[in-house]
């Protein structure tokens, strides 16, 4: 086994995001799961980098890093109690039915995985979507044309605006 | 060369992760992290099977784009949520959650 740059950034990226996804869910503080996921996500695009979609990774990067994880970071600290700043751990029952839940979930999808080949799992050479063929799908009424799923989503953000007013108005 | 089942694994382990700690946490902001997880985990999956599978196609890819919107509206209203409950009762653990229980 060979190692290229392309591995060896492959095998980082991989032990990065399953540490920091694991610890994101076992961490006591809601800060440092949040930090910890602003991490999982810089690793996700990093894969989407590796795979050569750079825009999805730039759009991953600034969605979730720039937008989500700084809203969440300010929902905790708007709402941190006084008696909420550690998160209690889950104890007896319900950390044994949760963790043999995941576990025996994650080894039937792996097994599913690993004993079924797919049909062509070559090499594919990297190749650079540009940004006008991006742009022409996304709104082009043809056969690959994505104009219907994007005016779907510039409702639910349209309503999306409105239902956040609605709620979290002053009453 | 990297196989695809290197990424599906990856994902498989964040998605489990995200399921996990939906399971155990008592937070609700630490619930919508995982939503995030699983979500992302979604995401890798349509990108790899897209670059992978049909490499001439964006199907996958402009999913994974859609997804990404919409896992961000869904966030920003389900923290407008929080926020009011937060108003309301002065706590968002789940175990004070139980106006609506009965």
């Amino acid at each position: 086994m060979e190692f290229t740059l392309e591995t060896v950034v492959f095998y980082f990226l991989a032990a990065f995001i399953t540490v920091m996804s694991i610890l994101t869910v076992t961490t006591r503080r809601i800060v440092r799961s949040a930090t910890y996921l602003l991490l999982v996500l810089f690793g996700t695009a990093g894969i989407y980098f590796l795979l050569g979609y750079t825009f999805l990774g730039s759009v991953q990067i600034m969605v979730y890093a720039g937008g989500i994880v700084v809203l969440y970071v300010f929902s905790i600290l708007l709402t941190s109690g006084e008696g909420d700043r550690r998160l209690q751990f889950p104890k007896g029952g319900k950390l044994l039915a949760g963790l043999v839940a995941t576990g025996a979930g994650a080894v039937i999808v792996l097994f599913i995985t690993l004993t079924h080949k797919f049909v062509s799992t070559g090499d594919p050479q990297p190749l650079e979507i540009n940004i006008k063929t991006i742009g022409q799908a996304m709104l082009s009424g043809d056969k690959y044309g994505y104009v219907l799923p994007f005016e779907a989503v510039s409702i639910l953000l349209l309503a999306c605006i409105v239902g956040g007013l609605l709620i979290a108005r002053k009453r | 060369m990297i196989h695809m089942e290197y990424y599906l694994v990856v994902s498989t382990i964040m998605m489990f992760a995200g399921i996990y700690g939906f399971f155990t946490r008592h937070n609700t902001l630490g619930i919508l992290i995982c939503i995030e997880l699983m979500l992302n985990a979604t995401d890798i999956n349509f990108a790899v099977f897209n670059r992978f599978l049909y490499p001439n196609g964006f199907e996958g890819y402009f999913f994974a784009l859609f997804s990404i919107a919409i896992s961000a509206a869904e966030t920003a209203i389900a923290i407008a949520i929080m926020i009011n409950i937060y108003r309301n009762i002065r706590s968002i653990q789940v175990k004070q959650l139980d106006e609506m229980k009965y």
